[in-house]
């Protein structure tokens, strides 16, 4: 599986709290977690995520199971997140709506061309090349799929 | 030779397995999203309703039209469906599944990350989002990835007025906020007989405050007891020799009152060290330490004195609140002039009740200071009950003294 777009940088420990605040989860409304999405870290960074690869540091998504964090990266235009560990119910929750997730270490640059392949185990930074922790088969299936309700679809 | 994660889930640390769960849960806030998304799956009948339970805690009771309707819905889809429905003012899903549902051996899934509180059973159990309850529910189990397991040796005795928050707290600081990712803890040794259920619960509640998947007790005496008293019989768990990825070893008579302050909850600083903050608001309950023994403890605190600064207290569940009441701590809470919410997750999660204005100061017993967690432009310390009840009654953070 494999994509690209322009690196927006975030730090580590960014929890899902702060990816989207628990004042807006009283809604099945998911363009409203994607207009809010990151607001408490910078109310700006909303704007810049169409077609971004979200470069992160450690421990992406920590905190709460909300996977209105998830959906909201993913409906703001979130293309795939590259960090070098994730809080694992996040990692789960990435993978179950079809938001790619890649472990590897990046240094990184906002707008720098990223690419990445699942299958292939890598991540490219205007060029340069980094090993990325493969995802399991099943992890890649339910990608393919869109994620698990695309999964669960075509497995049933 | 195995860990009790291994154990439970039947296979070597690093295996994916496929596994049946005993018990899948969701809350109001999480439920409302796995509905939406059996919708999506095309799913109308469940694989096994009567292992999945349905509890109001996170906005009860609902606070504006719109929260009301999706909690209409999902009432309505509760009963329709046979689950198991605790309505709001039951408690909190992790309390709720404390008092008798979760048993040692089982596998327990919740649509919350705090479900590891119910490893302090010897179960093992772990927090997933809406979509994998949805595909749990529709299917009656799924996959795992069996986690290494760091131990966490517990020796001596807790002394004065430090408590198993402070513990947690300490744990947490020593590992950080992502020293146990994809793992399991597993609380060891002489002193872990010692520690009451509660103080079980509130310690593995927080091993997700550390990354783990899971915070793990050995069910023996205690848990075999404390079980009986919910009229169930259940067995101990033997002890065997694992291999741990680490151990770390906590000398119980050393750990002294701590707090974590704004925003990370690995910031792990002694109350001494803060002293004397002025706060605007403390907050006494939680999925961490809003247990009837808490909120006993605070009592005895607090009786016969007023509290200085807007002291919100509520009850895990509706067995504390009766507990409470029963047992007259309810009446010295109130008469020290605290306020008592309806049994559930409270003003922990900033979504209705007890937020916080721009720059106010909360000490709260809760598992989490994330930075607006509790309102736009707040401040969370965290704290044990002893040191919420000595900072109430001062106004500002103060170190608890040994009642």
């Amino acid at each position: 599986m494999y994509g690209e777009g322009r690196a927006v940088c975030l730090g580590s420990d960014i929890d899902t709290d702060v990816i989207i605040a628990g004042r807006y989860l009283r809604t099945k409304d998911r363009s409203l977690w994607a207009e809010h999405v990151l607001e408490d870290l910078d109310p700006a960074l909303a704007g810049r995520l169409a077609g971004a690869v979200v470069v992160a540091g450690k421990n992406m998504g920590c905190g709460s199971s909300r996977e209105q964090a998830v959906i909201a990266l993913k409906e703001a235009g979130v293309v795939g997140i590259v960090a070098p560990s994730f809080a694992r119910i996040f990692f789960r929750n990435a993978i179950n709506i079809g938001l790619p997730v890649i472990e590897a270490d990046l240094p990184c640059t906002d707008g720098a061309l990223v690419r990445f392949d699942l299958n292939e185990g890598w991540v490219e930074v205007d060029g340069a090349r980094f090993p990325a922790r493969p995802l399991s088969p099943r992890m890649v299936d339910i990608l393919a799929a869109g994620g698990l309700v695309g999964y669960w679809r075509s497995h049933r | 030779m195995s860990t009790l994660a291994e154990r439970i889930l039947g296979a070597a640390e690093g295996a994916y397995v496929d596994r049946a769960v005993d018990i899948a849960f969701a809350h109001d806030g999480t439920g409302v999203l796995t509905r939406e998304t059996l919708r999506e799956m095309g799913v109308e009948k469940l694989a096994c309703p009567e292992r999945v339970h349905l509890i109001f805690d996170h906005i009860v009771p609902a606070n504006t039209s719109m929260t009301a309707n999706l909690q209409k819905e999902l009432r309505e889809y509760a009963s329709s469906a046979g689950l198991a429905f605790s309505d709001v003012g039951g408690g909190i899903c992790h309390q709720v599944m404390s008092e008798g549902v979760v048993l040692p051996g089982q596998i327990v899934v919740g649509a919350d990350s705090h479900t590891c509180t119910l490893g302090a059973f010897g179960a093992f159990a772990t927090g997933v989002g809406a979509t994998d309850m949805a595909a749990i529910w529709a299917s009656g189990s799924t996959w795992f990835r069996v986690p290494e397991t760091i131990e966490l040796s517990l020796t001596g005795h807790l002394q004065g007025a430090a408590e198993p928050k402070d513990l947690a707290l300490a744990y947490v600081g020593r590992l950080g906020m992502d020293g146990a990712s994809y793992r399991a803890l597993e609380f060891t040794g002489e002193a872990a007989a010692d520690i009451s259920m509660a103080g079980r619960l509130t310690l593995c509640n927080m091993a997700v405050e550390t990354g783990a998947k899971t915070g793990m007790f050995y069910a023996d005496t205690t848990t075999v007891r404390y079980l009986a008293g919910c009229g169930i019989a259940a067995d101990r768990q033997k002890r065997e020799e694992a291999k741990y990825a680490q151990s770390h070893e906590f000398d119980l008579g050393a750990i002294t009152p701590l707090v974590a302050v704004p925003h990370r909850v690995d910031t792990v600083r002694e109350v001494a060290e803060v002293a004397g903050i002025p706060l605007d608001q403390v907050f006494v309950g939680t999925c961490t330490n809003g247990r009837f023994e808490d909120l006993q403890r605070f009592a005895r605190i607090v009786r016969g004195k007023k509290v200085a600064v807007r002291t919100i207290v509520v009850p895990a569940s509706r067995a504390v609140l009766q507990a409470a009441a029963q047992s007259g701590a309810l009446a010295d809470i109130v008469e020290a002039g605290c306020v008592v919410g309806t049994p559930g997750c409270g003003p922990c999660l900033g979504a209705h009740t007890g937020v916080l204005g721009e720059g106010e100061v909360c000490l709260s017993t809760a598992n989490r200071n994330f930075k607006n967690r509790m309102g736009v432009g707040g401040e969370i310390y965290l704290s044990s009950v002893a040191t919420a009840a000595a900072s109430a009654l001062s106004g500002t953070i103060t170190e608890p003294e040994v009642v």
